[in-house]
């Protein structure tokens, strides 16, 4: 189903005071006590997923490409960021060694030469960008220009998840094997168990949405989104018309790669701990949920689903905790049922609603399941 | 008839698909500035033809050179070959559905298919002016806005060729342009090709005879018989030529 961005659905104004609202309203209550740091800490944690969301948006809403590998590129980047935050801990660990404990523990007596760089922040920052950065581009060159499609592409990507997924379970790799990184204890001088430190790791999360937001929206509505979106609904016809697509779809795809690495960078300090877990295709499929659940094709969209898909998982998870995995589940359905434009689509669907019942002129069911067919043919 | 070089040379061409001879040696040679139609029953392998000049399907045999053989059209993929300036309007028109009309031209638009230029690029004046002409042209000026997918068929046809027009391409390979249409948006079409013959030179593929001698006018006329030229030359020579009126027993109808 061709999606419209969302330009005129979700008026600038609204966006405005959403962002003000996130960036500033919200941290300034928390400090005078109001919101909980427990909650602020939440949302952080919301919002992060929210920008990985934006990522998986930017390639299947916009480009058609349906990426089941996203959550990869989150974690990678949070480990880049876990690496220096490791090194940070020094002798305050349990073996009060410079060692990350799981040296010490694995019997090492020397950090590793590709760990000595990560003592600085500006190339662990660096590093962020450029591991998760390069994964796409080797993998994404491979396969675009071997012309791989729809859901084999979908699949690769799932593959190489997995595949990286092992790799990180492993001892051997020195990246914590599947306990990962925990324990860290300051950023940049910073105690991270102060609620003013997360406070300013929650606004630095907050800018960086809003500053993907704004990105994205007017990377999507410069020619390139043109193109972006022609060749997710006719990519010969694009082809024929002289553009080399295979180079546009690797330039979004290292572009949402890096997104979701930065949105893992802030992740990991926040929720104080990375293991591979996170990179499992599980967790991407999720993500994906919450970019069908939020509206695809919109930028809005993914960030709402994310937030409520999580919000809801939060509370359902405290309130029924023997009946969450249902509300869930129901919660998806009636949603892919009922709402296929997902939650950013409702109030254009009450305003079709409104004028169907004025003409009262019976039409054909405009609401054909969007999930179902979607999925099958990114 | 001239001694100036061919645009586009193709010699001894072959293509076939699990033992079925699409194009069986086919040589077709055009000149700059023509044209041609090309007719032929179906399964002749007019549109095969057009796959291998755009580099949509590779040939087993035969070779094809482009302006004065300086380039071999077969080493080259889709988007290069396009960028030599052969643009193809397809047997079922191919516009961007969820794109405006306008949109689907700037996409077209002759100039830089770079990723930067695509992010920085503005569009000029000229190039705004030269959507309007190109608006004007295809009868779509009143709807510039609307999302292509909402056109007509015939319209959509329209704007397909306007694409190419907005490629400034040198040669216009157009696969059936008038299926589809009423007998007055056929005409118009005919008359919208007329009007560009000289400017870029245009291979059209057809079947509506009525249709091929509005355009031809004592122009060429090529026909494909099981991938292979049967002959060439001006419609009324053609169409009293005894092979063809053969090939075209049974299709009397379509050929007369």
């Amino acid at each position: 189903m061709p999606t419209q961005p969302f330009t005129g659905r979700v008026q600038l104004p609204v966006l405005i005071i959403a962002a003000v609202f996130l960036v500033v309203v919200m941290p300034t209550l928390n400090a005078f006590g109001i919101i909980e740091n427990f909650t602020l800490n939440l949302w952080g944690k919301y919002l992060c997923y929210g920008i990985m969301a934006i990522s998986i948006d930017l390639l299947w809403g916009y480009t058609g490409l349906l990426c089941l590998g996203q959550a990869l590129f989150f974690t990678l980047g949070g480990y880049m960021m876990g690496m220096h935050l490791m090194l940070m801990i020094g002798k305050l660990g349990q073996y009060k060694s410079d060692l990350p404990d799981f040296m010490v523990f694995l019997g090492h007596t020397e950090i590793p030469a590709f760990w000595q760089p990560f003592y600085s922040f500006p190339f662990a920052i660096a590093m962020v960008f450029l591991v998760p950065g390069l994964l796409a581009y080797i993998f994404g060159y491979l396969a675009f220009r071997s012309r791989i499609k729809g859901v084999y592409f979908s699949i690769l990507t799932q593959a190489l998840t997995y595949g990286m997924a092992l790799l990180f379970f492993k001892n051997d790799l020195l990246m914590g094997g599947n306990n990962g990184f925990t324990d860290f204890r300051t950023l940049l001088g910073a105690d991270l168990r102060t609620a003013s430190t997360q406070r300013i790791l929650y606004i630095c999360t907050a800018v960086l949405m809003v500053a993907v937001v704004a990105g994205c929206k007017w990377l999507t509505n410069s020619r390139f989104g043109l193109i972006q979106r022609a060749i997710r609904d006719s990519e010969n016809r694009v082809l024929f018309s002289g553009y080399a697509t295979a180079n546009f779809k690797l330039f979004i795809f290292v572009t949402s790669a890096m997104i979701a690495a930065f949105a893992g960078a802030l992740y990991v300090p926040q929720v104080g701990i990375i293991n591979p877990s996170e990179m499992t295709t599980e967790k991407s499929l999720e993500a994906v949920v919450w970019v069908a659940l939020g509206g695809r094709g919109t930028l809005v969209g993914p960030v709402v689903g994310a937030i409520s898909v999580n919000a809801l998982k939060s509370w359902a998870t405290r309130a029924y905790p023997d009946l969450w995995v249902l509300i869930l589940g129901g919660t998806f359905v009636l949603i892919v049922m009922f709402m296929p434009k997902g939650l950013v689509g409702i109030p254009s669907q009450i305003q079709e609603l409104i004028t169907k019942i004025r003409r009262k002129t019976p039409q054909a069911d405009p609401l054909p399941p969007a999930i179902s067919s979607e999925t099958a043919d990114p | 008839m001239s001694q100036k070089p061919f645009l586009l040379a193709a010699e001894g061409l072959s293509k076939s698909f699990d033992g079925f001879k699409a194009i069986n040696d086919l040589n077709f040679y055009l000149d700059e500035g023509e044209l041609r139609t090309v007719i032929g029953p179906n399964g002749a392998g007019k549109t095969t033809f057009l796959d291998i000049i755009t580099g949509r399907t590779q040939p087993d045999e035969g070779t094809l050179m482009w302006d004065d053989s300086k380039h071999d059209l077969l080493k080259l993929n889709e988007y290069e070959i396009y960028r030599l300036g052969i643009g193809r309007k397809f047997q079922t028109p191919t516009v961007y559905n969820d794109h405006s009309v306008t949109e689907n031209l700037i996409l077209s638009l002759a100039g830089s298919r770079g990723i930067w230029h695509s992010l920085f690029g503005k569009i000029t004046s000229g190039q705004r002016d030269r959507i309007a002409e190109i608006l004007t042209t295809i009868k779509l000026a009143d709807h510039a806005h609307r999302k292509a997918g909402v056109l007509a068929h015939g319209q959509k046809q329209w704007l397909e060729i306007g694409m190419l027009l907005a490629q400034e391409a040198r040669l216009l390979l157009v696969d059936e342009p008038a299926a589809g249409m009423t007998d007055e948006e056929t005409y118009r079409t005919g008359e919208l090709l007329l009007s560009l013959a000289g400017k870029h030179t245009i291979v059209v593929i057809e079947h509506d005879m009525t249709f091929v001698r509005q355009i031809s006018q004592g122009r060429k006329v090529t026909v494909l018989h099981q991938g292979h030229v049967l002959c060439e030359g001006p419609v009324d020579k053609v169409q009293a030529d005894e092979r063809v009126i053969e090939v075209y027993l049974g299709r009397k109808s379509k050929a007369a």
